[in-house]
């Protein structure tokens, strides 16, 4: 019952932080067509903030709110320089684009920084576990769902309630008549990759609060994984890339857990061998985007 | 109010308007005749800045050539796009919302969304439901009053007859009038001409991108060409 629960609750956890990465991808990729592969260098971003921040005494929450800032500056940093120019381009180009901009952050990462990795210690408190009666659950998961779920919940208020958040969900579905309204464009471009800078902060500080340390190369497998959770959710879908993320992290931490010994080397391809099983049944993924005008 | 000259339109190779040039009086509703493919949509999408073009398209005497959509509709021209075009999955408030966010704030936002609602009452039963589930006319409804969120001095109606029942046809005809009639310009596209030419004080002929036909409403509904072309018998 102990070790269930325990899975259960690093299964939701886990799903969370790939929910949010996966949302992060969505919400660029349903407004500009971008898959954008630089998506995991904004994570380290926020990881070396959060690495200096620590360094240097900073409370944890100021360094956390200082780590998700610096990555949706970043994020709209790139757009700026990277992507905008590029505005016109077919959508093979803008992900080629967005491999140069993650190869170039990541040189930046390992000339300027380090290439080894940097560790991120967390205070005390939040590296024990919690007991409730007669089960112990471990505090960092218990933490990251808790800010899954909170970060879900504003974000679905912001795309409900605010201006900017109903032009984004506009955008996705026709961009030429929401500029026709006179929203701007890049206005809403910018804000978009902002929320999904905004995103990969959020689930780098969860991801380091796991890992305890950041290294240039951080970023790569967790977008990989957003990826195939986007994918099996639907491309482009933001409820899709929720559902996705869950499922695949459910899926990993599960079969970790229940594996017979002997293939437990061969974990990722049970994982990849599910979403495959996934695929087939829902080929669109599992709540498929509906297909917009793009500008 | 808005003057057209020398227009032309290129998508690529292919030029969808070629040299045209026409006026639309203020106060007036200009009706733009054509068959399919003739370039109507192109002049609109290009007096609103989605289209690529060349030519002078002055407001007022204030060139809007080469501006973009989001500035041309701030100078006052909206435009209800050809197929309506609502955003779907957004319930017809937020359509509402986003048609009038960027020109009116607050109170006066609130009352413009008052004014739309006693309009189409229709829209007010169906506040809340997504725009995707509107039959089409209720969609047509929708995008019209989207498009007047914005308050506009010039409205650009792209085919808002098209695909509808007879009965929601004439609704929509009897809604253009009226909207002539609290100071709104209007150049109108339709394929039914009969009934564009109703209601015109003004109209043009579009083929092939090139003007070949203009004259008042009545002129063009008794104008042989028009009559083989247009309108049955
Ligand atoms: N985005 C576009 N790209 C390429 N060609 C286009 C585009 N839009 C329209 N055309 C072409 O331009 C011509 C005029 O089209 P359009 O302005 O839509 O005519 P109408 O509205 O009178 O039916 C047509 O030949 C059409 O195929
Ligand atoms: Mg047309």
């Amino acid at each position: 019952m102990d070790f269930f629960l325990q899975q259960l609750l690093n299964a939701v956890s886990l799903g969370g932080i790939y929910a949010l990465l996966a949302l992060g991808l969505a919400v660029v990729f349903s407004i500009v067509a971008l898959i954008n592969f630089a998506h995991g260098e904004l994570m380290t971003v926020a990881g070396y903030v959060l690495f200096v921040c620590i360094l240097y005494a900073v409370p944890l929450p100021i360094a956390v709110v200082a780590a998700i800032a610096a990555a949706a500056v970043a994020a709209a940093a790139t757009e700026r320089l990277a992507f905008r120019p590029m505005r016109r381009a077919d959508p093979t180009s803008l992900m080629l684009t967005s491999f140069a901009v993650s190869a170039i952050l990541k040189v930046l990462f390992q000339n300027g920084i380090s290439a080894r990795p940097k560790p991120v210690p967390l205070p005390p408190d939040l590296s024990g576990t919690l007991t409730f009666g007669p089960v112990r659950l471990g505090t960092v998961p218990l933490a990251s769902i808790l800010v899954t779920c909170l970060s879900l919940f504003a974000l679905t208020l912001f795309l409900k309630r605010t201006v900017m958040g109903k032009a984004m969900r506009a955008a996705a579905e026709d961009f030429q008549v929401l500029r026709l309204m006179g929203i701007r464009a890049n206005r809403v471009i910018a804000a978009a990759f902002a929320l999904s800078g905004m995103l990969a902060g959020i689930s780098a500080a969860l991801w380091v609060a796991q890992r305890g340390s950041v290294d240039p190369l951080m970023g790569f497998v967790p977008v990989l994984k957003a990826f195939v959770a986007s994918v099996i959710g639907g491309l482009g879908s933001l409820s899709g890339a929720v559902a996705g993320g869950f499922a695949l992290g459910i899926a990993e931490v599960l079969f970790q857990a229940y594996l017979p010994d002997a293939a437990l080397p061969f974990r990722d391809a049970f994982v990849l061998g599910f979403v495959v099983l996934l695929l087939l049944w829902r080929p669109d993924g599992l709540i498929p985007a509906r297909t917009g005008r793009r500008s | 109010m808005l003057e057209i000259e020398g227009l032309s339109v290129r998508y690529g190779a292919v030029e969808a308007v070629g040299n045209l040039g026409f006026t639309v009086p203020k106060g007036s509703i200009t009706v733009l005749l054509g068959a399919n493919g003739a370039g109507k949509s192109s002049t609109l999408n290009a007096i609103s800045g989605l289209a690529p073009s060349r030519g002078r398209i002055a407001l007022n005497g204030a060139e809007l050539g080469g501006l973009p959509p989001e500035e041309i509709v701030r100078r006052g021209v909206a435009l209800c796009p050809e197929g309506r075009r609502v955003f779907p999955s957004l319930s017809v408030a937020d359509n509402l919302h986003l048609g009038g966010a960027v020109h009116a704030k607050g109170e006066e936002l609130a009352r413009r969304t008052e004014a739309e609602l006693d309009r189409f009452p229709i829209l007010r039963e169906r506040y809340h439901q997504k725009a995707g589930l509107l039959s089409g006319g209720e969609q047509q409804m929708l995008a019209v009053a989207r498009a007047l969120m914005s308050a506009p001095r010039l409205l650009l109606l792209d085919e808002p007859s098209l695909g509808l029942a007879p009965k929601v046809v004439e609704q929509v005809f009897g809604l253009i009038s009226g909207l002539r009639t609290q100071g709104i310009t209007i150049l109108l596209v339709e394929q039914n001409a009969e009934r564009a030419l109703e209601i015109a004080d003004h109209g043009y002929v579009l083929q092939s991108g090139a003007l070949v036909l203009s004259g008042s409403g009545r002129e063009l509904a008794e104008s042989p060409l028009i009559r083989d072309a247009y309108l049955a018998g």
